[in-house]
């Protein structure tokens, strides 16, 4: 099925991407639907992406459910694991 | 032969197209061809031309010119999706430009078909609910009757309120093992249609799922992807035929 599920949030940061370059992303969606390379019917895509930049600066994820809870885990673990104070939303 | 040309679609904007045409001088009839919700791409043009393969004129418009004109198809179903997915009424004008530039085509012999894939197929019956067309096939489209979840961002609706205004015939192609439509949504689609009386020909396939028709995919099924076929060039010979 197309699920069409859409989830959206704001971020700030940068990805490596398209050209081997670097840039600022401002932009993660996340959905669960068919992916366009990953052999399965379904999976966790995420894009990291700065539409001001135009479609193609976008970093691409297509994940199983289950890698991606997998990943979940990982980030909170990492984020977990670090000082709080460096975790904490700061000016740069 | 075919090539991308730009035609002008839903409120005359420009979009871009993919034409795939057989040699000859015609007349004959023409197929709009809907992509699925990962866009405008390689797959869906091979489609295109297997129409033209069978004998008509084929458009592929890129739904998400407007989002992403120029951009790959990947990117571009993921600027569109971002932005909220196509919108009904955008869909409607968009096949009815594009059924208009088939008919104007000096081949034409004035029947156009559509035929849509996964959202694509949803978005084919809702095309034919509103639009002059000739034949329609809805292969696995999710959400034509059923409910979307609430939580959906996407605005997506059933279209159980607009079959009442079916067009013209339509053709259903499913697959048992499908959850979006699943069998029992398509036995609601079939019970509306029927209440209405409206001409349709439904075909569900054992051992086949969601995209059985797409051969670079997991979930291609070769034996209900054939049979599908034989069913579309059957269907679109009755109705589209000179």
């Amino acid at each position: 099925m197309c699920t069409y599920a859409t989830a959206r949030a704001l971020v700030d940061g940068s990805a490596k991407g398209p050209g081997s370059t670097w840039f600022h992303v401002t932009d993660a969606t996340v959905y669960f639907d068919h992916p366009v390379h990953a052999m399965h019917e379904h999976t966790l895509n995420i894009d990291l992406a700065d539409p001001a930049r135009g479609p193609s600066a976008r970093v691409a994820l297509e994940l199983t459910a289950e890698s991606a809870r997998q990943l979940v885990g990982a980030i909170q673990k990492a984020l977990a694991s670090a000082p709080t104070e460096l975790t904490m939303d700061a000016l740069p | 032969m075919a090539r991308t040309v730009h035609i002008p679609g839903d409120g005359g904007d420009e979009i871009e197209a993919y034409l795939a045409q057989p040699a000859d001088d015609g007349p004959r009839g023409a197929v709009v061809v809907i992509h699925h919700l990962p866009g405008y791409d390689r797959a869906t043009k091979e489609i295109t031309r297997r129409f033209a393969e069978l004998g008509y004129d084929a458009i592929c418009p890129n739904l998400y010119s407007r989002e992403a004109p120029g951009a790959a198809p990947d990117d571009a179903a993921a600027t569109a999706r971002a932005l909220g997915g196509v919108p009904d009424a955008r869909l409607i004008g968009d096949v009815a430009a594009v059924a208009a530039h088939l008919r104007s085509l000096g081949t034409s012999n004035g029947k156009v078909g559509v035929i849509g894939y996964c959202s694509g197929g949803r978005q084919s019956v809702l095309a034919a609910c509103n639009v002059d067309l000739d034949a329609a096939v809805d292969c696995y489209g999710a959400f034509v009757t059923g409910t979307p979840p609430a939580e959906f961002p996407l605005q997506v609706t059933n279209l159980v309120d607009q079959l009442p205004n079916l067009r013209c015939p339509l053709l259903g192609l499913f697959g048992n093992e499908d959850r979006y439509p699943s069998p029992e949504q398509v036995a609601e689609l079939r019970e509306i249609l029927s209440a209405n009386g409206k001409q349709f020909e439904f075909h569900s396939y054992d051992g086949a799922g969601h995209a059985f028709f797409a051969p670079d995919r997991p979930s291609y099924r070769v034996a209900a992807a054939n049979a599908g076929w034989e069913q579309i060039a059957a269907f679109f010979g009755k109705y589209l035929g000179s």
